[in-house]
């Protein structure tokens, strides 16, 4: 029997009056992938910080190798063994890999010593675990992918016996998260011991040796992979059965309603982001766009929602032009039936701070049915709100509670009856489902899938890519900017993953 | 993890807090007047009775809330936009010239209630146009309006000077002001008010009708603000900007209207100044009320309701601490500076010192009152 690198005994962690983590015991053989799985705020990141020493437990015991530990800082996390690749890399990005590698671990006053003793241990990690990249290359240069690599590099490199990975695959491209698991096995078989932190079961029935489920803030479960299925854990995350496939008919694709032709869209440093996109939405379809963050998705629907200026190219709604180039005022969009579901519901969806009934007319403060002359129908706006909690299944169903002490997934149900109570012709809808729990997710899809079978336009964006295909009726794919191929909902994952790496050229030339 | 701290019930987060906060600056204040020799007990019971004591005291006290009230619901008015309106005392200021054209115009013609309603005008109009240049330059041009409204303040103080002394003062006055304003221009005092609470006659607080004019303006400010459509455009783009370019309001037409409606505002303050108290136009008539409105609207947390009481304290603040630093020589005014400083530093600036040990307290005591069943029921 392994003897265990990590020993977590009972955990408590409370902010304020939430107790983030209760009574959590873990235990991680050495030497194994361990998945920890959880929907958001089930109080994964937590433990995790915990155990990098990010946050310290109100009380409980950590012990590695056997040995009690005290982690106060993350400087304890690592001079214990634990390395941590966070979901957002912590990378100087105009430094070079080198520069970032030995940044905090230098070992003399001077850098020149340093940098020469960083190189050659460097390229002895790099051959040791296959984990090539150019010691000199700048950060911001490198694409995600190896920017990640340097991250797990950065951790070897100061004597990580046990890596956690937070969402590691969150900005990868099916290719590159092939690859990651790839070196994640390596890095396994030469004895290390990883911790993968992921909300994606597939990716937990593909490499982990044992997953355990966090509900709640507790430890619901600990299983072995190869004795349990996507199913039960799904079933252990959220409580209750899920339905993890989309049920939904053939699409009836009537006429044009949203038209997007030739457009090009720049961001605020001049770099173009959408660059020469056509194509049409009509009604009783939903289009799917799919791509790795940042190719263009966000500024293509800020574009047509009138939110961002396009530079050219035209967009016609319903058959009359949108104004692109004075940004075009969102609320006539909306008046004329375009309803938008932004991709950041936090700062663009919602205003935090107000009453859920405050945010129930966003966008729509100057109808007429919520106003009495200058001042708001207070009333009517309620029973709006009420009806809208009701139908949503909002929860808690209250009215006037902060927007902010709402779940992510209620936040998001919030925004989505707003805009799809309005009965739109189009509904433009942005990473529908991030930050949402699994059972939200149930309901989010099946709305969406109604106002397709209502005759609406639906036109989706998002990085989830089973999202995409299970409920897109025709999959357009961006890549830098472009439209690289449109492909039916049959397409496997492996093809759209190569469209979406931006391997299309090729495949076009032939 | 969205929320790491659960929230307070809404009567010790606008109650008990700011009382807590108050305590803490007073504790402050009394070591300091315990340095310089003095017996903060006494010192604390003068300044009260000071304020509060008799008939007259009171008077003063709420003379110099109405001015607290005026140019506190300015600076609200813009925060709510997220814009920080430090220009309130040069638009004060500036609205004092309005206010003095009005008044010169007509005060010998018609009784004070016919000049009353066109000098609020006046002072609105010229507030306003003082907060609009630089309510333009950020609308348009992206010049920060804190650097802008400060600037304005100094070119404020110049312009004034200049007007008075070399335009409206009289010839033969020796100070530099306007001829002194005659009953047509001098709104009658409130005094009576607080003698029907059976105080000693009140003999020359200048308490008078402006104070009303401030609750009306309270009033105004709450409906604007939480009742209309444009207070909840101002409301939307004050918590985030992204969030309001999304639900299609202007920017610019927000930050002006917001702007306009905050100068507005703290201009009236030199209606309670100039008809009020000294009848004519003067030097420096806003005397530093634009700044004692931060301090107002911060510790009310931008509401009327909040802004009224804490214009009352530091109405008894100034009130006060002028007994004070007349009974307790050890005392100066600069004492009673440094104890209006810790005021605002400990209910402005450090507000939310407390908070967390206070929200720790209450979940200990009943997880419930801070909305720990909120948290419970959020499965959806």
């Amino acid at each position: 029997m392994a003897e265990a690198a990590i020993e977590l005994i009972g955990i408590n962690k409370s902010f304020g009056a939430v107790r983030a983590n209760r009574d959590i015991n873990l235990e991680i053989t050495r030497g194994t992938i361990h998945g920890i799985v959880g929907e958001n705020g089930a109080g994964k990141s937590t433990l995790m910080s915990i155990l990098y020493g990010f946050y310290q437990a109100d009380s409980g015991e950590i012990r590695v190798n056997g040995k009690p530990a005290t982690i106060r800082t993350s400087n304890d996390a690592i001079a214990t063994g634990i390395g941590m690749v966070h979901q957002h890399f912590m990378l100087v990005d105009n430094f070079t890999v080198l520069e970032n590698i030995i940044l905090g671990a230098e070992s003399d006053a001077l850098l020149k010593s340093s940098i020469a003793k960083a190189r050659s241990e460097l390229e002895r990690l790099e051959r040791e675990y296959g984990l090539e990249v150019d010691p000199d290359a700048i950060i911001e240069e490198l694409p995600v992918g190896l920017q990640q690599r340097v991250e797990i590099l950065k951790a070897l490199y100061r004597g990580a016996e046990i890596l956690i990975l937070d969402e590691p695959t969150g900005v990868l491209t099916p290719a590159e998260a092939d690859h990651l698991f790839r070196i994640l096995k390596q890095l396994k078989d030469q004895g290390k011991t990883i911790v993968l932190i992921t909300h994606k079961l597939r990716e937990i029935m593909a490499i982990t040796d044992s997953v355990s489920v966090m509900r709640q803030g507790t430890m619901v479960a600990t299983r072995e992979t190869k004795k349990t299925t996507v199913e039960e854990l799904a079933e252990l995350m959220v409580g209750r059965r899920v339905l993890l496939r989309v049920e939904k008919g053939e699409a009836k694709a009537g006429e044009v309603k949203l038209s997007v032709k030739n457009l090009v869209v720049k961001d605020q440093r001049g770099v173009t982001m959408v660059d020469d996109v056509s194509f049409d939405v009509r009604a009783g379809e939903i289009v799917g766009i799919a791509g790795v963050a940042g190719n263009g998705q966000s500024e293509l629907l800020e574009a047509i929602s009138g939110i961002r200026k396009a530079v050219s190219g035209s967009v016609t709604l319903d058959g009359k032009p949108i104004d692109l180039t004075g940004a075009a005022d969102p609320g006539e969009l909306r008046q004329r039936g375009l309803a938008h579901v932004p991709e950041d519901r936090h700062h663009v969806g919602l205003v935090l701070a107000f009453e859920e009934n405050e945010n129930s007319i966003l966008g729509y403060h100057n109808d007429k049915r919520y106003l009495k002359g200058p001042l708001l129908d207070v009333d009517a706006i309620m029973a709006d709100a009420k009806d809208k909690i009701a139908k949503y299944d909002i929860r808690p169903a209250n009215p006037r509670l902060k927007t902010a002490n709402f779940s992510g997934g209620n936040q998001q149900k919030i925004v989505l009856a707003r805009e799809i109570e309005q009965d739109p012709g189009v509904l433009i809808v942005g990473q529908p489902t991030r930050g949402v729990d699994v059972g939200a997710i149930e309901f989010i899809h099946k709305r969406l899938i109604a106002m397709r079978d209502q005759g609406k336009a639906v036109l989706l964006v998002s990085v989830e890519l089973d999202e995409i295909r299970s409920l897109s009726d025709r999959i357009l794919v961006m890549f830098a900017g472009r439209v690289v191929g449109e492909r039916g909902p049959e397409a496997s994952e492996g093809e759209l993953g190569l469209l979406m790496a931006g391997v299309e050229q090729k495949e076009a030339a032939e | 993890m969205s929320t790491p701290y659960a929230k307070l019930p809404a009567w010790a987060d606008y109650g008990l807090i700011p009382l807590i906060n108050l305590a803490v600056a007073f504790i402050v204040a009394g070591l300091v007047v315990l340095l310089v020799g003095e017996n903060p007990f006494r010192a604390a019971v003068i300044l009260v009775e000071g304020a509060f004591g008799r008939g007259q005291g009171i008077a003063y006290t709420l003379f110099y809330a109405t001015n607290f009230i005026f140019t506190g619901l300015a600076v609200a008015v813009a925060m709510h936009a997220g814009l920080f309106n430090i220009g309130g005392e040069g638009q004060a200021y500036v609205a004092g010239l309005g206010v003095g054209l009005v008044c010169l115009a007509l005060d010998r013609i018609v009784p004070w209630y016919v000049t009353f309603p066109f000098a609020i005008a006046g002072a609105a109009l010229f507030g306003a146009a003082w907060a609009f240049i630089p309510a333009y330059l950020q609308a348009r041009r992206g010049s920060h309006i804190v650097i802008t409204t400060i600037m304005f303040n100094m070119i404020a103080a110049s312009l004034m000077i200049y007007v008075l002394r070399d335009i409206l003062k009289p010839e033969a006055m020796q100070e530099v002001k306007t001829r002194m304003l005659e009953a047509g221009a001098q709104l009658p005092r409130l005094n009576w008010i607080i003698e029907l609470f059976g105080t000693a006659k009140i003999r020359s607080a200048p308490f008078n009708v402006s104070f009303l004019l401030a609750l009306v303006m309270a009033y105004l400010v709450w409906l604007l603000i939480w009742r209309t459509k444009l207070g909840y455009e101002i409301r939307t783009f004050g918590f985030s900007q992204k969030a309001a370019r999304y639900a299609g309001i202007s920017e610019v037409r927000v930050t002006i209207i917001a702007m306009l409606i905050s100068g507005a505002l703290a201009g009236m303050m030199s209606i309670n100044a100039i008809m009020g108290d000294q009848h004519s136009v003067y030097v420096d008539l806003a005397g530093g009320a634009g700044f004692i409105g931060i301090a107002v609207a911060l510790m009310g947390r931008a509401h009327p309701v909040g802004i009224i009481l804490a214009s009352i304290l530091f109405g008894v603040l100034y009130q006060g601490g002028a007994e004070l630093s007349f009974e307790m020589p050890a005392i100066s005014r600069d004492m009673i500076v440094i104890i209006q400083g810790l005021v605002i530093l400990f209910a402005g600036a450090l507000e939310h010192m407390f908070r967390p040990y206070i929200q720790t307290l209450f979940a200990s005591i009943s997880p419930k009152s801070v909305g720990m069943a909120a948290v419970k029921g959020e499965g959806a």
